[in-house]
C-alpha cells in the first residue's frame, strides 16, 4: 500500500464511499449531498464548528442515523439497511459511554462477548489491548473511579478490541485538559499506527486536527469545504473561509492587473502583490488575497529596493506569547495586518527591538499570497 | 472561622454578635432538628402510644383498655404487658390468612404497576420535548381529584349495572353483566390505578437521567437492542424499579378504602380487618397489635429501600 492511497485511485479501492449523502432533521439540513472516500489505514479528520454535520456523518457511519439520500458504503458493503449493531465499525463516543455499572474489564469485553466468542479468547484480548493503553491496574475499577484521561483511554480500548475496519471517534479528546490532550493526541496516532486500524476522528480543534490526520476534511454548513492533507489544507487553501478557519490569515480584496503563466500580480491594499506562479485567475477580475501572519517579516529598516510585496505600517498593539510575537500593524489607511515573529534572540535588555507606534516595514515572499477566488 | 486566640484575649461580644455567631456554628444541627423533631413527635411518639395499647387488656371503659403501669396503695409501681392479643392474632387463622391474603394482593399488584409502570415511564423519557410536559402531567393529574371519588367513580364502572357492563350488553358480546364490582379483580384495578403514578414517577425520574448513548454504545458493539435492554438499561434502572416497587408495594399492604369500596365483604385485606377491630368491635388492644404487626411486616421492606437508596448513593 502506498503511503498516499488516494492519489493512486486506478490501483486502491477505498474502504468507505460516501456518495451524494444528505441528511435532515425537520427543517435543518445537517448533511447536505456530500461525497467523500476514504482508504483503509488512514487517520482522516472531520474538521468544522459546531452544528456543521461533522458529528451527524459519523453517526451515519455508526449506522445511528441513516441518510434521506444517497449511500454509505464500507467494505464494498452497501450500509443502507445494515443496523449498528451489524456493522464492522466502533465508534469513540464523546461522552465515552461506559457502562457505570461494569468494571473496565467488563465493559471492553462486552463487545466481543456479543460476538459469543470463547471466554479463553475474550481474557487474553482484553488483557492485550488492556496492555496497550497502559490500564492492567484499573481492570477491576468501575468507570466513576477512574479518572478523565483513563476514562478515554477505556473507552478507546473498548472501540478497539474488537478489531474494527473503521473505527469513528467523536472529539475524543474534547474533555481533557490542554496539556493531557496534546499528549495523547500523539499516542492516539501511535496507536493507530501500531493497529492499522482505520480512523475517522471528528473534531473541531484544528490544532489536533492538524496533528492527527493523513487527510482531513473541512466542514461547514453540512459541506466539505476542502478535502487534502493538513499541508494542502493549510498552504493551499480554496477558499476565504478555508483560509480563515484553518490558522489565521490576513485577507483583503484586490484586482488581477497581470496574469501571465509563471506569475500573477495584484493591486491591493498592501500595495501591488507578485505571486511567483501561474494562478487560474483573469485579468481585471475582483479577487482575494491571504496572506499567513508567519510568512511576514517586520522590519524597522526600510527594504533596499523599492518593489512589490513591502508596505509600511505602524506597531498598533503587540501580542507577547514568549515563543513568538504577534504584532497588529495599522496601515495608512487603517486597516490592521497580522504578522508573528518567533523571538529567536534573547532580549538581554529585557526590552523588544520592536515596541508600540514603531513605525515598521513588512514583506514577503512573493510565493506566500494565497489567491482565493470565493 | 474558628475562634483560636486565647480566651483572656478575646474581645467583648454583644449579645447579638454571640447569637449569631452561635448560628453559624450550629446551623448544621439546627436543619437536622426540624425534621427529627417532627418526626419525633408526630410519628414515633404515636407508635408508642399504638404498641402501648397493643400491650394492654380490653376494658369496658374510656379509653376501652387497662393501664400499663399501676400504682397500689403501698407505693408499689406494677407494670402489666399482655402478650395475649399477639398470641390471639397468630393462632386465630382469620388473621394470618388476612396478613397473607394482602401480601398476595399487594405483592401481585405491585408487580402489575411495573409491569405497566416501567414502559410507560421509558415511554416518557424518550417521548420528544413537547410530549414529555403533557405525559408527566397525565401521570399526575389523577392527584387533583380525591382519591375517594375517583373509586366511587370505579363502582360506578364496575358495578352490574355499571358503565362497563351496560356497554358490553350494548356491543352484544355478553346477556349477563359479569360480576366485577365485589372482586378480588375489582380490589386489583383499584390498587394498580391508584399507585401506578407512585410507581411511575421514580422510574421516570431514574431513567431521565440514564444516558441514551449508552444503548448506542452497546449497539455499536454489536448488542441487538433486547440484549441491550437486559444488560444495560435493566441492571441501570434497578434503583428506580426497587423505589417505585416500595412506594406501591408498602401502602398497598396496609390499604383499607379500595378493599372496602370495591373488594366489599369478599375480600379480606389487613387494613379492613384492624378497622373493624377498631371501630366495629372497640377491640383497640387488637387492633393495635394487629397494626404493630404490620408495621414489623412493612419494616423490612423500608430497610430494603434504605439499603438500596444508600448503594445507589454511593455509585453516582
Amino acid at each position: 500500500m502506498t503511503e498516499e492511497p488516494w492519489l493512486d485511485q486506478a490501483n486502491n479501492t477505498p474502504l468507505v464511499q460516501i456518495r451524494g449523502v444528505s441528511k435532515k432533521f425537520g427543517d435543518v439540513t445537517a448533511v447536505d449531498n456530500v461525497d467523500l472516500d476514504i482508504y483503509q489505514g488512514e487517520l482522516f479528520c472531520l474538521l468544522g464548528g459546531s452544528g456543521c454535520g461533522k458529528t451527524t456523518l459519523l453517526r451515519m457511519l455508526a449506522g445511528f442515523e441513516f441518510p434521506n439520500s444517497g449511500s454509505i458504503s464500507i467494505g464494498g458493503q452497501d450500509m443502507s439497511t445494515v443496523p449498528a449493531y451489524e456493522r464492522p465499525t466502533n465508534m469513540m463516543f464523546q461522552s465515552y459511554a461506559l457502562f457505570p455499572h461494569m468494571s473496565v474489564e467488563r465493559n471492553i469485553a462486552f463487545g466481543l462477548q456479543q460476538d459469543r466468542m470463547p471466554k479463553g479468547e475474550i481474557a487474553d484480548r482484553v488483557h492485550e489491548i488492556l496492555k496497550l493503553v497502559e490500564l492492567q491496574d484499573f481492570k477491576k475499577r468501575k468507570p466513576q473511579q477512574l479518572s478523565g484521561g483513563q476514562r478515554q483511554r477505556v473507552a478507546l480500548a473498548r472501540a478497539l478490541v474488537k478489531e474494527p475496519r473503521l473505527l469513528l471517534l467523536d472529539e475524543p479528546l474534547a474533555a481533557l485538559d490542554k496539556k493531557l490532550r496534546k499528549q495523547t493526541q500523539f499516542e492516539l496516532a501511535n496507536i493507530q499506527e501500531q493497529v492499522g486500524v482505520t480512523f475517522i476522528v471528528v473534531t473541531h480543534d484544528q490544532e489536533e486536527a492538524m496533528t492527527l490526520s493523513t487527510r482531513m476534511a473541512v466542514m461547514d454548513a453540512g459541506r466539505f469545504q476542502q478535502i487534502g492533507t493538513p499541508t494542502e489544507i493549510y498552504e493551499f487553501p480554496q477558499s476565504r473561509f478555508v483560509a480563515d478557519f484553518i490558522g489565521s490569515a490576513n485577507i483583503l480584496q484586490g484586482r488581477v492587473t497581470e496574469d501571465s503563466a509563471d506569475h500573477v500580480r495584484v493591486d491591493t491594499e498592501l500595495g501591488e502583490i507578485y505571486i511567483d506562479h501561474g494562478q487560474q485567475v483573469s485579468t481585471g477580475s475582483q479577487i482575494w488575497v491571504g496572506l499567513r501572519p508567519e510568512k511576514i517579516t517586520v522590519s524597522k529598516s526600510a527594504p533596499e529596493t523599492p518593489g512589490p510585496n513591502q508596505c509600511k505600517g505602524v506597531v498598533d498593539d503587540i501580542g507577547y506569547l514568549g515563543e513568538v510575537s504577534i504584532y497588529k500593524i495599522r496601515l495608512d489607511s487603517g486597516t490592521i495586518i497580522d504578522a508573528t515573529a518567533p523571538n529567536r534572540i534573547r532580549p538581554m535588555s529585557r526590552t523588544h527591538a520592536i515596541t508600540w507606534e514603531d513605525e515598521v516595514y513588512l514583506s514577503w515572499e512573493p510565493s506566500s499570497p494565497m489567491l482565493l477566488n470565493t | 472561622m474558628t475562634d483560636i486566640a486565647p480566651s483572656g484575649s478575646r474581645p467583648q461580644r454583644s449579645p447579638l454578635d454571640r447569637l449569631s455567631h452561635w448560628f453559624q456554628t450550629n446551623w448544621r444541627k439546627i436543619v437536622i432538628a426540624v425534621p427529627f423533631f417532627w418526626l419525633l413527635l408526630f410519628f414515633l411518639a404515636p407508635f408508642f402510644i399504638v404498641a402501648k395499647i397493643s400491650l394492654a387488656e380490653l376494658r369496658i371503659s374510656s379509653p376501652p383498655f387497662t393501664e400499663m403501669i399501676e400504682w397500689t396503695g403501698d407505693g408499689v409501681m406494677t407494670i402489666r404487658l399482655v402478650f395475649d392479643n399477639f398470641i390471639f392474632i397468630m393462632e386465630d387463622s382469620l388473621y394470618v390468612n388476612t396478613y397473607l391474603n394482602s401480601l398476595k394482593i399487594s405483592v401481585t399488584s405491585t408487580l402489575i404497576c411495573l409491569l405497566f409502570g416501567y414502559p410507560i415511564a421509558y415511554g416518557i423519557v424518550r417521548s420528544g420535548p413537547v410530549a414529555k410536559p403533557v405525559l408527566l402531567f397525565l401521570v399526575i393529574l389523577p392527584f387533583w381529584t380525591s382519591f375517594l371519588l375517583r373509586v366511587y367513580a370505579w363502582m360506578g364502572l364496575l358495578s352490574d349495572q355499571g358503565t362497563i357492563n351496560n356497554l358490553l350488553i350494548y356491543i352484544g358480546l355478553i346477556d349477563e353483566p359479569i360480576r366485577m364490582l365485589y372482586t378480588e379483580f375489582a380490589v386489583y384495578i383499584g390498587i394498580v390505578y391508584t399507585y401506578l403514578p407512585f410507581m411511575i414517577l421514580p422510574l421516570y425520574a431514574n431513567m431521565e437521567r440514564l444516558d441514551m448513548s449508552l444503548n448506542e454504545a452497546a449497539a455499536d458493539l454489536g448488542s441487538k437492542p433486547m440484549n441491550t435492554f437486559f444488560r444495560v438499561t435493566l441492571p441501570l434502572t434497578i434503583p428506580g424499579i426497587v423505589a417505585g416497587s416500595l412506594l406501591v408495594f408498602i401502602p398497598a399492604t396496609g390499604e383499607y378504602v379500595i378493599p372496602d369500596l370495591l373488594g366489599g365483604g369478599n375480600v379480606q385485606m389487613i387494613g379492613r380487618v384492624l378497622f373493624n377491630e377498631f371501630s366495629l368491635n372497640t377491640d383497640w388492644p387488637v387492633a393495635c397489635a394487629v397494626a404493630v404487626v404490620l408495621l414489623f411486616l412493612l419494616v423490612l421492606p423500608i430497610i430494603l429501600f434504605q439499603y438500596f437508596q444508600g448503594k445507589a448513593a454511593e455509585a453516582p
